[in-house]
């Protein structure tokens, strides 16, 4: 009992320094960040013309993005997750490929298939649309980057959801739009809203993908990243000021996703209905 | 013989490297516009002092200035301009006074077919022009290029500004420049005669600016004043400025500094 109870204390305390040296690790450069610019130096640099247009555009951008993501990804967590078919690996495969593709490598691609001379390019080409160096090109390097993001989180949530309240909602007659709509996707409602945050915060912090595919031009281009990047070259203090400017919207934004009434359970639990939630 | 007497500083380090002493990495910050020379000097380098291993940082100037005074531990600075290598100077980081080893000029490069044949097309609108961000070197200098044939009577006035009126990116090096133009995604960009290598040049053609409006750049190059391998820094240097750095910097498409 002695011993059993200081394996207990060893286990504490050795679970209490490792959660210690994580967070002081992700932390600390957090922290450098803040304390080099002061308040009233960073309020003025965050008011200054470029750096609005950059957070306005990134805001924008990333945005649009993630509900893209949303609409073109939640069809396809639901077929991961519900169907079984021929090739769904694979399709499992490319779907998470973007996630471990450097993102310079993302944006050669997105070049290489939607740009001008580019295999997709080339036919939109025709139609008058030129996508490399538009805001457009910004959301669609987001959008790819982001992506697997959401249709983890979602496929995963979707699965989780006990099969039992898919069968009795079709016992009771309902289209599996009906069923999609009012049981399965409430239920997996938590795991889908942390994919879309998630999705949102990969979209907001892009850099690779997008001044390759999109470039780098203020007002068009430069979203808050690449303002950071290309300031830091010329002007560190306001490169800085834009960081903790960035910092602080993911923190409130991911702050304040994590009050919305469904979260305080964490993702992955799947919940019957009338549990008082 | 000659090439002989630039190699001399070498020998001091090739002379006794007694066994078991750990190969020393000399690492070398340049512009990425030396990319191809450099790494021909880093070969020869090498080749000349058994024991040395030299890399190298290639990006654009004014990072790897950023990158030194946020102390970055490298043995070279080779900048592609004044500016940024001044700014070291003035942070006392530099040992000695730096020596300028070569010039570049410009080029306009377009896409093997496009719809930019000459310079005056650059201004039409609706054309795609990349240049380099006004902190790298080459951005800067291609910006005063384009200041310089607006004062000239066949472009005019205002010249510079319709050009630059369709920029649609500032790249952060002038390899990403070329790679744009290369692919066949912007229709031109400004970078330096040394960048249409033999990869390159099929894949592009040339609009030669006038010499009465191009840059002349100056490239300079300083051992750092914290530099972990101060001796194999200075090797290095000596070898750049020797005749055979002179012979692999116009190999190189760049031009040697003036005399010895």
């Amino acid at each position: 009992m002695p011993a059993r109870r200081l394996g207990g204390m060893v286990w504490e305390i050795g679970v209490l320094a490792a959660v210690g040296v994580l967070l002081a690790f992700l932390g600390l450069p957090l922290v450098s960040l803040v304390v080099r610019v002061p308040p009233v130096e960073l309020w003025a640099r965050l008011v200054a013309p470029a750096s609005l247009t950059a957070l306005r555009l990134s805001l924008e951008t990333s945005v649009v993005a993630t509900l893209a993501v949303m609409a073109l990804g939640l069809p396809v967590a639901y077929v991961l997750a519900t169907r079984r078919f021929p090739g769904k690996r694979v399709l499992e495969v490319v779907v998470e490929l973007p996630m471990v593709l450097p993102p310079t490598v993302a944006g050669v691609g997105l070049l290489l298939a939607f740009g001008r001379a580019g295999l997709a390019g080339r036919a939109l080409g025709a139609f008058g649309l030129s996508i490399p160096f538009t805001t457009l090109a910004v959301v669609l390097a987001q959008l790819f980057v982001a992506c697997p993001f959401f249709v983890s989180a979602a496929t995963a949530g979707l699965r989780e959801v006990d099969g039992r309240y898919a069968d009795a909602a079709a016992t009771l007659r309902a289209s599996p739009a009906y069923a999609f709509r009012r049981v399965l996707l409430p239920l997996a409602l938590p795991s889908v809203a942390a994919g879309a945050a998630m999705s949102w915060a990969r979209a907001l912090g892009e850099f690779g993908a997008t001044i390759m595919f999109a470039g780098n031009l203020p007002g068009r281009t430069q979203t808050l990243p690449l303002a950071v990047y290309i300031g830091l070259q010329t002007d560190l203090q306001s490169a800085v000021a834009l960081s903790v400017v960035l910092l602080i919207l993911a923190f409130t934004i991911l702050i304040g996703l994590r009050m919305v009434h469904r979260f305080p359970h964490g993702a992955w639990t799947a919940r019957a209905p009338g549990d008082g939630r | 013989m000659r090439s002989l007497l630039g190699a001399l500083p070498c020998l001091a380090l090739a002379a006794p490297v007694p066994r078991g002493v750990p190969p020393s990495t000399l690492t070398v910050y340049a512009a990425a516009s030396l990319t191809r020379a450099f790494a021909d000097l880093g070969d020869t380098l090498q080749g000349l002092t058994p024991g040395l291993k030299v890399t190298f940082n290639f990006a654009g100037s004014q990072q790897l200035a950023l990158q030194i005074e946020q102390g970055a531990p490298a043995d070279v600075f080779a900048s592609a301009d004044q500016r940024w290598m001044s700014q070291l100077v003035d942070s006392g980081l530099v040992e000695g006074v730096p020596a300028v080893f070569a010039h570049n000029r410009l080029v306009v490069i377009t896409p093997r077919v496009g719809a930019v044949r000459r310079l005056e097309d650059l201004a039409r609108p609706g054309v795609e022009l990349v240049l380099a961000a006004d902190a790298v070197p080459v951005g800067r200098y291609a910006r005063q290029a384009l200041a310089a044939l607006a004062r000239l009577p066949e472009f005019g006035p205002g010249f510079d500004r319709r050009v630059l009126a369709n920029l649609v990116s500032d790249e952060e090096n002038v390899k990403a420049v070329v790679a744009k133009v290369q692919l066949g995604e912007a229709d031109a960009g400004i970078v330096y005669l040394s960048d249409v290598t033999a990869e390159v040049a099929p894949q592009v053609a040339r609009i030669y600016i006038p010499d009465a409006a191009n840059v002349i750049a100056d490239y300079p190059v300083a051992v750092l004043r914290h530099a972990p391998h101060p001796d194999a820094a200075r090797a290095f240097v000596g070898l750049l400025l020797s005749p055979t750095g002179r012979a692999v910097l116009r190999a190189g498409g760049l031009i040697p500094a003036a005399g010895d």
